[in-house]
């Protein structure tokens, strides 16, 4: 009784045997690739209906294997093992256990044919190499290559467009830029690449090709005068870069005359600012907690792991599409994310501003509002932060002296603008969220001590606080603070770009 | 008949008194230095002191606000060293209290070890119940933290400055946010101030 699933499929796989005749065609072309340290080869397909097979023949010598008949059964060997079919069964014996195929082996004139399932399910359990059966892609990876998956996705607007590049199992890519021409060059040993097609509209707009250049490069044909920018984030097992493209416009690069005069306050409805947002090109997002660590949890329920993940996708949407700036998360699921890495991620990529966001508890109900902390440091931490001068070898001959600022205390720096930043924030928040009543404060905080760029932690209220709880969780809340933070990060890019210097 | 009446009176009145004495003092004096003397025992440390002394100590507990700390003038057993009255200082002040005090100190925690360097730094050995059972959020981090820091340096002139240990290890934070790989004094800018 135990098999009557399986009789039934083999009823219809004899079903599909007895229509083979008819269907039996050789598509010529039609082959899947074999991968390995010898490079790469096609072995022929033959599709019977729907089903792919591949001939024992083409097969035997890539695996070693032989092939012998007798008694009405196949009977392969490989190193000592050996799988037995029978012409009319879907079920095989590998090494005396039982597999299932989707078909049944099929005789074509002197060749045996097995569905491609074979390998993977037959043959790969029992070889002593690495098999890796891609069927999607029609690949067959063998001895453990790097064939990362790609993945390519755009998105285009006008003026705009973005490549999403996704590599399974993380790859490192190098992309680079020579005129109109862009390439993704992998860190690999062959590709399995899926691109898309592109509309027909495409010759109007930024994108106007991407293809296979080599074995591992892609290249992508851009409009002329396009700047491109890219990053690339760890996401669970993938390695994803992002490369954003924006039309040049003429005025790129002209800085604003030093002696103007101030700039007038931008309308609190900006209209998206492509281009080059001087001053602050990338903002490192930070939600706070993650996985296990749930952080605080509020007598409703509200876990402030979930509530900073949702409050760090509703601001990265509205940084990137109203000010064109690129914003990296630190986490962008349920996850345990180490205090260092969080900090990592936005010094390797040269953020311009990190915001670590986070909800508040206190032991007593009645603590309420947000909070804007920048570091703090006593006096010994900063001393040892500055002053740390190092004489080395200059190129070229000579000796000039570089300043070593321990990882730890890289803020020490920046804590001038962090505080300057803040002041800014709890300016747009006050009138919209409430506040605590030392709204922006000083705290020694863990994360922000080693960003190298000003840095922020925000506290958006009390989970301790049953009102604020409801409050912070709400729709109405997050939208407001966003908006709030919106605005204070265009202020602080227009101070950096009118006379306050770059860091 | 008076000889007997009063003498009736007279031992009636001398078993009361009598009775009274060793009610209201023989018997108080006798178990409550033996309660002292088992308070003493149970602390954290065998104190070389004379049992049942006091001294006055600000400890530390949070503020109606929920934001700041406040200090509380309490008897604390004395002890006749530095270390010694740090260790009686940590002691009282992680001990759970009642209405209307709250602490700032998870339940459960206790006290495993504490050492004073030459150079008036405290490290403060809690167990792991001060990390494992801590509420989070910044402002709860802070309070617990400057409980310790403020206890020892506001009583203690001769320690500048605490470092938290827990479960006889650094750590990097208790509840993720405020950094505790250095020792922290009680100047500074962030300690919410009593």
């Amino acid at each position: 009784m135990k098999f009557r699933p399986l009789s039934h499929f083999s009823a219809a796989a004899l079903l599909a045997l007895g229509l083979a005749p008819i269907l039996f065609s050789q598509t010529p072309g039609a082959s899947l690739t074999l991968l390995s340290r010898e490079g790469r080869r096609p072995i022929p397909l033959t599709l019977v209906g729907d089903q792919e097979f591949v001939a024992l023949d083409d097969l035997a010598p890539i695996f070693q294997l032989t092939v012998q008949e007798s008694l009405g059964a196949i009977t392969v060997s490989y190193r000592g093992r050996t799988i037995v079919l029978t012409p009319d069964q879907t079920l095989a014996s590998v090494a005396g256990r039982l597999i299932s195929l989707p078909a049944p082996p099929a005789r074509a004139g002197r060749r045996w044919l097995v569905p491609v399932e074979f390998i993977s399910r037959a043959l790969a359990p029992i070889a002593d190499t690495p098999i890796d059966f891609r069927k999607p892609s029609r690949l067959l990876i063998l001895g453990g290559l790097r064939v990362p998956r790609v993945v390519v996705r755009h998105e285009s607007t006008a003026t705009t467009a973005r490549l999403i590049v996704d590599a399974t199992p993380p790859a490192n890519s190098t992309v680079a830029q020579e005129n109109e021409h862009l390439t993704i060059r992998f860190d690999a040993d062959a590709l399995d690449l899926q691109i898309p097609a592109l509309p027909p509209a495409a010759a109007t707009s930024i994108i106007q090709g991407i293809r296979s250049v080599d074995a591992l490069t892609i290249g992508v044909d851009v409009a002329p005068r396009t700047v491109a920018r890219s990053i690339a984030q760890p996401v669970d097992n993938t390695m994803r870069t992002v490369i954003d493209l924006t039309a040049a416009q003429t005025e790129t690069g002209a800085a604003p005359p030093p002696s103007a005069a101030p700039a007038p306050a931008p309308p609190l409805d900006l209209p998206p600012s492509f281009g080059q947002p001087a001053g602050i090109r990338t903002v490192a997002i930070d939600p706070g907690h993650g996985g296990n660590d749930q952080g605080a949890v509020g007598g409703g329920g509200t876990k402030e792991k979930d509530l900073t993940l949702a409050v760090a996708r509703r601001l990265k949407v509205t940084l990137e599409a109203r000010l064109g700036v690129r914003v990296l998360m630190t986490r962008d699921d349920d996850r345990d994310v180490p205090i260092d890495d969080r900090t990592a991620l936005a010094n390797n990529n040269k953020a311009d501003l990190f915001v670590s966001l986070h909800a508040n508890a206190s032991m007593r109900k009645t603590a309420a509002g947000a909070t804007i902390y920048s570091a703090a440091f006593d006096e010994d931490a900063s001393k040892s932060a500055s002053g740390n001068a190092e004489r080395v070898p200059a190129f070229g001959g000579g000796l000039r002296d570089i300043e070593m600022v321990p990882w730890d205390l890289a803020q020490t720096h920046h804590l001038e603008k962090s505080t300057a930043f803040a002041a800014l924030l709890e300016d747009q928040l006050k009138d919209r969220v409430p506040l605590a009543a030392r709204a922006a404060d000083r705290a020694p905080l863990r994360v922000l001590e080693s960003a190298n760029m000003p840095a922020v932690l925000v506290e958006l209220g009390y989970l301790s606080n049953p009102d604020q709880e409801k409050l912070i969780a709400s729709d109405a809340f997050q939208h407001a603070f966003v908006q709030a933070f919106y605005d204070a990060v265009v202020r602080f890019r227009d101070t950096r770009t009118n006379g306050g210097g770059g860091r | 008949m008076r000889g007997p009446r009063a003498l009736a009176i007279g031992g009636t009145a001398i078993t009361a008194i009598v009775l009274a004495w060793v009610l209201f003092f023989v018997l108080p004096q006798r178990f409550g230095r033996r309660q002292q003397t088992s308070a003493a025992a149970a602390a954290a440390t065998p104190s070389e002191a004379a049992p049942g002394r006091k001294i006055k100590a600000h400890l530390f507990y949070v503020a109606e606000d929920g934001v700041r700390l406040v200090g509380v003038e309490r008897d604390v057993a004395f002890g006749d060293t530095t270390l010694q009255q740090a260790r009686e200082l940590v002691a009282a002040q992680i001990a759970p209290v009642s209405d209307p005090l709250v602490s700032a100190i998870p339940a459960g925690t206790t006290l495993r070890a504490l050492f004073v360097t030459d150079r008036g730094e405290a490290f403060v050995d809690l167990s792991r119940e001060v990390s494992a059972a801590h509420p989070g959020g910044t402002v709860s981090e802070l309070l617990t933290i400057y409980t310790i820091v403020n206890a020892l340096t506001e009583n203690l002139p001769a320690i500048t400055a605490v470092q938290l240990l827990v479960d006889g290890k650094e750590v990097d934070t208790l509840a993720g946010h405020i950094d505790l790989r250095r020792p922290l004094t009680k100047n500074l800018a962030t300690a919410p101030q009593p």
